[in-house]
């Protein structure tokens, strides 16, 4: 091979590796969720208390991503109001946050029942279909789909299930039959990074229903960026 | 370990001169060190040890840990006080281009550090078995049927329940309820049944000194005593997933007096959720929960072999 053909090979070699590089660096690490930011429409509320009101939505799949079959949460976006496939969420500290969550799933039970408690919320109680509920039994009547939980912040919400066979079957879901529950809990003063998860082991086709969308960010776990 | 007198080096190899005693003063510069070392970590360091004496099972690990700091040190002075006698008296002086006497074979110093190495481990052994047995396992997980067992009356049962990623509580003496808070008595023995309803954790509780692991579908007994009163940190200690750094969080050790105040009232607080949970059972499969099973059976889901849900179930039932 003469010279300038090895040059030649050398540098395309050269230059495969590194667009290798740079697209794994681009859409592995640098490609992460967005983050809903609801500081900036945080308004005051009784006392000063500043608020913020938070709608997101439980789906049985998420055929937006190429996880089709994994089921997500989705966030609308305080801005536009389009639904997001994110679960990062930046809201005020020391604020009251009024969180809906239209649940689109159907149920699932609980592994432990204990999460049937809702504790962390103002009242300890959430209301389903507009009807204060304090501990849903799944075991009883699989009455539950999800779990919204902080742990460090003591927070869990079951999510009532829906009862009915025709779930929405294209997310974000925008028709179908749902429910919808609504519930307010208090953020620290202090800033702070806080990890929020489901706890019903709802990875379908995943050894015991972890892995997968229980196991990934953007699915079923999340983080509340609690700024000042 | 010393080295034979006279060996080496350009002092030593000087006709019609006296050979210096490298041996003994090696010894006695090593004899000195560790007399002054080991009462400094005995009696100043001993005390901050960790984990601290919050419970009978960290004192004993403390105890542990300052003895064989006070064991090693003199090992650790050895080596160093020889290393630094060997630069200091043995280096090549200038103009010394003579190679060292080649030397091979000493019968005393051979049997010496076989003999000192050989007490020194059995000694180790020895001491570490008695510190397992006589404090009923030393804060670890004995398994489900540990043979050492704290005396002094019924212990405090508290089932451990490891799941995705926090750990709850359940006190079967206390109407079986399960709280994701750990709170204990002073002065009571506790009997921690740690088990997992998912993947492998493993209960580590730093400042009592117990740690076990916990293990789907089996029961994994720790033992311990709490002796001071406060706060003390609880983490999982075992590769759980992806929000196991999060596994954390804290117990307390209350006066008894107080753990009854406490106990009553949340009896009473949690008791609409009590009443939805399974009968108090040493262990959990998530496969053969009876209530579960008849949620799932309800919907025509049964569970697949090995697992709650296998790949042969609909992506969501």
């Amino acid at each position: 091979m003469s010279l300038p053909a090895r040059v030649a090979t050398l540098l395309v070699a050269f230059a495969a590796v590194t667009a290798g590089i740079v697209f794994v660096v681009i859409h592995y690490l640098l490609a992460g969720l967005p983050v809903e930011d609801f500081t900036s429409v945080a308004s005051a509320g009784p006392g000063g208390v500043r608020q913020v009101s938070v709608t997101m939505q439980t789906d049985a799949q998420t055929t937006v991503t190429n996880t089709p079959d994994w089921v997500s949460y989705f966030v609308k976006n305080p801005q536009t109001g389009t639904w997001d496939h994110t679960t990062l969420l930046k809201v005020p500290a020391a604020a009251l946050v009024k969180v809906t969550i239209l649940g689109y799933d159907g149920c699932t039970p609980l592994r432990n029942q204990v999460w049937g408690r809702v504790t962390g919320t103002v009242g300890n109680v959430e209301y389903v279909n507009g009807k204060p509920v304090s501990v849903l039994n799944s075991w009883q009547e699989c009455s539950v789909q999800h779990t919204f939980a902080i742990p460090a912040l003591g927070l869990n919400v079951p999510i009532a299930a829906v009862k009915s066979p025709n779930l929405c079957s294209t997310s974000p879901c925008t028709s179908g039959p749902h429910t919808v529950v609504t519930f307010s809990f208090r953020t620290p003063a202090t800033p702070g990074v806080f990890v929020w998860q489901c706890r019903i082991p709802c990875a379908g086709g995943f050894l015991d229903g972890n892995g997968g969308p229980m196991s990934t960010l953007g699915y079923m776990a999340g983080e509340l960026q609690v700024a000042s | 370990m010393a080295a034979p007198s006279g060996a080496s080096g350009p002092a030593a190899a000087t006709p019609g001169q006296p050979q210096a005693r490298h041996g003994v003063r090696i010894f006695l510069i090593w004899l000195v060190a560790s007399a002054i070392c080991d009462p400094l970590i005995w009696f100043v360091a001993g005390p901050h040890m960790p984990p601290g004496a919050m419970s009978s099972s960290a004192v004993s690990q403390r105890f542990d840990i300052t003895v064989l700091a006070v064991m090693s040190a003199p090992v650790v002075l050895g080596v160093f006080i020889y290393f630094g006698y060997a630069l200091v008296v043995w280096r090549q002086r200038d103009g010394d281009q003579e190679d060292g006497p080649p030397i091979h074979g000493n019968a005393r110093v051979c049997a010496t550090w076989v003999a000192v190495s050989f007490a020194l481990v059995l000694g180790v052994f020895a001491f570490g078995m008695v510190q397992l047995v006589v404090p009923a396992g030393a804060g670890a997980g004995e398994g489900p049927a540990p043979i050492w067992k704290p005396g002094g009356g019924a212990p405090l049962q508290v089932q451990v329940i490891a799941q995705q990623w926090i750990f709850t509580y359940r006190y079967p003496q206390y109407g079986g309820m399960e709280t994701p808070q750990l709170v204990l008595p002073q002065g009571q023995n506790v009997q921690f049944n740690v088990t997992s309803l998912d993947v492998v954790h493993s209960f580590w509780a730093y400042q009592l000194g117990v740690k076990s692991d916990a293990n789907p579908g089996v029961n994994n007994i720790a033992y311990t005593r709490p002796e001071r009163l406060g706060r003390f940190h609880v983490e999982c200690a075992e590769l759980c997933g992806m929000l196991h750094g999060a596994m954390t969080g804290n117990g307390y050790v209350v006066t008894a007096a107080r753990f009854q105040s406490w106990a009553a009232s949340s009896q009473a607080r949690l008791a609409p959720v009590t009443k939805t949970l399974p009968p108090y059972a040493a262990t959990y499969d998530p496969t053969v929960i009876p209530q579960l099973g008849k949620a799932l059976t309800s919907l025509g889901i049964n569970g697949a072999g090995g697992g709650f849900y296998g790949p042969q179930v609909p992506a969501q039932p």
